[in-house]
C-alpha cells in the first residue's frame, strides 16, 4: 500500500464528482469572504436568482478597506464606505455571518479564522484572497480563488480543481536567536524564486518546521503564494490541537474527542512520496531583508544589495536593474546602511499577538528614531484587546509608535494608510511589489523584531546581536 | 460566458518578467462593486504620469499598439493577488489573448472565467515574437484555438498546449455554475454521507 500525504488524504475525502478529462469537483468546508472580492459574486447570484447553498459554512468580515483610526467616525472615502455597506447588505440578504466593523471579532480574515477556531484541520478552505494559504498551518488545504469562483462556491459549496503536484519543502537544523519564521519563509522564496512552487501545493516539513509555534507556522504558510504555490500546509500535531481547543467555534466534549481522533490520522505518513522535494538548513539562515520589488529578492542582514552584473540571464539582469531603480538602491550597498522613513508592523503575515510581543520586547523603554514614523496595526480586534491587556499598546506608544485598529492597513494601502512617493519602509507584510504600499513607496520585507530594531536605529540592524528576550 | 472566437490581432510587447497583479491594476481601483469598466485602470501606474497625462514611454500608449488585442509578456505573468480585477481590466481594455512563457496559477485560471486565452509559449518563441512586435511597424498574429496554433504574416507559426477541458469551456462559453448545478444530485448525495 502506498503511503499518503496530508494533501492526498484531504483531497480524496472531498471528491464529489470526478470524470477523466476534466477537473475534479471538490467539496468546500469553509468559505471566507471579504469586502473587496465578493460584491460581484453576490451580484451574480442575484442576477441569476440563486441562493447560497450552505450559508452556515460561509463567514465574512471587512478588513482590506477599513480605516484603522477611530471607528466611531464615518468612513471618509465614499467608495470604500460603499464597498463596506455592500458587504453588510449582502450578508444580511443571503444569511451570512458577518464580523462587522464594530464586532469584537473583526480583523484580517486570515487572522480571525484560526483565532476563533473556525479554521480546522482536514478542511478545504477557500477565500477570494491569495493569502488563504495561511490556514494550511492547521493541516487544512486552503487556497485563494477569484471572484467567479467565489460565486461558484456560494452557489454550489463546491469547486472544480485540477489536482496539483505536492512539493515537500523540508527545513531542518536549529535557528540562531533572532532568526524567525518570517526569515525561514523568505529564505525559501529567495532560494526557489517567486514562481518556484507554481502548480504545486507545498507541505512544509522537518525539525525546524515542527518546532514552530502555530502562529509561526501561519507566517510560513501565509507566504506560500509568494513562491507561486497554490497552497502551503503543515501536518497537524499536538500543538495544532492544543492551539485550537477551547476556541469559540471549536466543538466541545465528546464531539471534540471524535474530531481529535480523526484529525490525528491526517498527518503525512512516513515514507510518503512527494512529486518534488527540497531541503534547507535553518542553522545557516540569517535574518532576511528584501532589497527589490518581489519577495524572492532577499538577502541576509549581513549581505549587500546585489548588482545586475551578478546575473547571467538577461531577463534577471533587467529585472534587477528595474528593481534597483525603483528602490533607489546602489549595487553593493550594505543592507545595514539602508535608512528608513517608515516602519509598519502588521498584516496577515505578522500581526498576531506573539509578533507584537516579540516587537514590544525590542522597543520597550526605548525611542523610535526621530527620522522616521512607525505604526503597529494588530491583525484583529481580539489581538488588539489581548495586547492592551498586557500593556503592549503603552510600550509601543511610549516608544513613539502609533497604535491602530485592526485591518490590512498599509499592507496594501487601500485605506488612508499609505507610503508617500519615495518613502522607504521596513514592513512585516508579504509583498514588496512596486506601489504596493502606495505609489512610489519602497518596501523592505522583514520580521517583526527586525522592523522593531530598525525603528529604533533608523536603519536596518542585525537583530542577532541584540537581546531579544527582554522582560516586558 | 461568451464563447471565444478565433481572430487576428495586433501584438503589444510588455518586456518584463514577474508582472504582478498590483501592476496590472493597483489597489485603489479595487473598491468598485461593479464587474465592468476596469480597462481604464489597467497598468495605471505605468500608463499615466504623476500629473495624470499618459506616459509616452509606456508601450500601450504608443500609436502602433493602441488597438492591440494580444499582450506579450515574460515569465510569471500575473503573480500576486487573486483579484479577478486583473483579468477584468485586461479584458475590458480589449485584450483577448496573453502570451507568456509562464503564468501564475490563480491569474491563469481567472482568465478562463473571462473569455481570455492565456497561451504558454517557450521563451525562444516569445523572444522571436518580442523581436517582431518591437521591430515590425504593425505586427499581427492569427490565433486559432480550435487548432491550437498561432501564425504571423511572415510565415512563422507555432502550436500551443492547452488543457482540453479548458479549451472546450472557452470555445463553448460554458457556464461553470450551471454545469455544477446540474450535478446537484451528486452534491446532495455527498453531503448525506460526509463527515468532516
Ligand atoms: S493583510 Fe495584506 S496580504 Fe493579508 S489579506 Fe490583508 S491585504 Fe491581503
Amino acid at each position: 500500500m502506498s503511503k499518503h500525504t496530508l494533501f492526498d488524504k484531504i483531497w480524496e475525502k472531498h471528491v464529489v464528482f470526478e470524470e477523466p478529462g476534466r477537473p475534479t469537483l471538490l467539496y468546500v468546508d469553509l468559505h471566507l469572504v471579504h469586502e473587496v472580492t465578493s460584491p460581484q459574486a453576490f451580484e451574480g447570484l442575484r442576477l441569476n436568482k440563486r441562493k447560497i447553498r450552505r450559508p452556515e459554512l460561509t463567514f465574512a468580515t471587512m478588513d482590506h478597506n477599513v480605516p484603522t483610526t477611530d471607528r466611531s467616525l464615518p468612513i471618509e472615502d465614499p467608495i470604500s464606505a460603499k464597498q463596506i455597506d455592500t458587504l453588510r447588505n449582502n450578508c444580511k440578504d443571503f444569511g451570512v455571518k458577518l464580523f462587522d466593523l464594530n464586532s469584537p471579532n473583526q480583523g484580517i480574515v486570515h487572522v480571525i479564522g484560526p483565532e476563533l477556531g473556525i479554521t480546522k484541520p482536514g478542511m478545504i478552505i477557500v477565500c477570494g484572497d491569495s493569502h488563504t494559504s495561511t490556514h494550511g498551518a492547521f493541516g487544512s488545504l486552503a487556497f485563494g480563488i477569484g471572484t467567479s469562483e467565489v460565486e461558484h462556491v456560494l452557489a454550489t459549496q463546491c469547486l472544480w480543481q485540477d489536482r496539483p503536484a505536492v512539493f515537500e519543502v523540508r527545513v531542518d537544523g536549529s535557528r540562531a536567536s533572532g532568526v524567525t519564521a518570517k526569515d525561514i519563509i523568505l529564505s525559501i522564496i529567495g532560494r526557489i524564486g517567486t514562481a518556484g512552487a507554481t502548480g504545486t501545493v507545498v507541505e512544509y516539513r522537518g525539525e525546524a518546521i515542527k518546532s514552530l509555534t502555530m502562529e509561526e507556522r501561519m507566517t510560513v504558510c501565509n507566504m506560500s503564494i509568494e513562491a507561486g504555490a497554490r497552497a502551503g500546509m503543515i501536518s497537524p500535531d499536538e500543538k495544532t490541537f492544543e492551539y485550537l481547543k477551547g476556541r469559540p467555534y471549536m466543538p466541545k466534549g465528546q464531539e471534540l474527542n471524535i474530531k481529535l481522533d480523526s484529525w490525528k490520522t491526517l498527518a503525512t505518513e512516513q515514507d510518503a512520496q512527494f512529486d518534488r522535494s527540497i531541503s534547507l538548513d535553518a542553522s545557516k539562515m540569517a535574518p532576511q531583508v528584501s532589497w527589490g520589488t518581489n519577495p524572492g529578492m532577499v538577502v541576509g542582514i549581513d549581505g549587500r544589495v546585489p548588482s545586475p552584473s551578478d546575473y547571467s540571464d538577461s531577463n534577471l539582469k533587467k529585472a534587477t536593474e528595474n528593481a534597483l531603480e525603483y528602490m533607489a538602491l546602489k549595487p553593493g550597498t550594505k543592507i545595514e546602511d539602508i535608512k528608513l522613513d517608515r516602519i509598519f508592523i502588521g498584516s496577515c503575515t505578522n500581526s498576531r499577538i506573539n509578533d507584537l510581543i516579540a516587537a514590544a520586547k525590542i522597543v520597550k523603554g526605548k525611542k523610535v528614531s526621530s527620522s522616521l514614523k512607525a505604526m503597529v496595526v494588530p491583525g484583529s480586534q481580539l489581538v488588539k484587546l489581548q495586547a492592551e491587556k498586557i500593556g503592549l499598546d503603552k510600550i509601543f506608544k511610549e516608544s513613539g509608535f502609533e497604535w491602530r485598529e485592526a485591518g490590512c492597513s498599509m499592507c496594501l494601502g487601500m485605506n488612508p494608510d499609505i507610503l508617500q512617493p519615495g518613502e522607504r519602509c521596513a514592513s512585516t507584510s508579504n509583498r514588496n511589489f512596486e506601489g504596493r504600499q502606495g505609489k512610489g513607496g519602497r518596501t523592505h520585507l522583514v520580521s517583526p523584531i527586525m522592523a522593531a530594531a530598525a525603528a529604533l536605529e533608523g536603519h536596518f540592524v542585525d537583530i542577532r546581536q541584540w537581546d531579544i528576550e527582554r522582560e516586558l | 460566458m461568451k464563447p471565444f472566437k478565433n481572430f487576428k490581432g495586433i501584438v503589444a510587447p510588455l518586456d518584463r518578467m514577474d508582472i504582478d497583479t498590483d501592476q496590472i491594476i493597483p489597489k485603489q481601483f479595487l473598491k468598485r462593486i461593479e464587474r465592468t469598466g476596469f480597462g481604464q485602470f489597467l497598468f495605471f501606474d505605468w500608463r499615466y504620469l504623476d500629473d495624470g497625462k499618459p506616459n509616452p514611454d509606456f508601450v500601450l500608449n504608443k500609436d502602433r499598439y493602441k488597438d492591440s488585442q494580444i499582450l506579450l509578456a515574460k515569465d510569471n505573468f500575473g503573480s500576486g493577488s487573486s483579484r479577478e480585477h486583473a483579468p477584468w481590466s485586461l479584458e475590458d481594455y480589449g485584450f483577448k489573448v496573453i502570451i507568456a512563457p509562464s503564468f501564475a496559477d490563480i491569474f491563469y485560471n481567472n482568465c478562463f472565467k473571462n473569455t481570455m486565452l492565456p497561451i504558454v509559449l517557450s521563451s525562444d518563441k516569445t523572444d522571436y515574437l518580442f523581436e517582431k512586435a518591437f521591430n515590425e511597424q504593425i505586427y499581427m498574429l492569427d490565433i486559432n484555438l480550435d487548432e491550437q496554433t498561432i501564425k504571423d504574416d511572415l510565415g512563422w507559426s507555432a502550436n500551443f498546449e492547452i488543457d482540453q477541458y479548458k479549451k472546450k469551456s472557452l470555445l463553448e462559453g460554458l457556464d461553470d455554475i450551471l454545469i455544477t448545478l446540474q450535478l446537484k444530485d451528486k452534491i446532495d448525495q455527498f453531503e448525506k454521507h460526509y463527515q468532516l
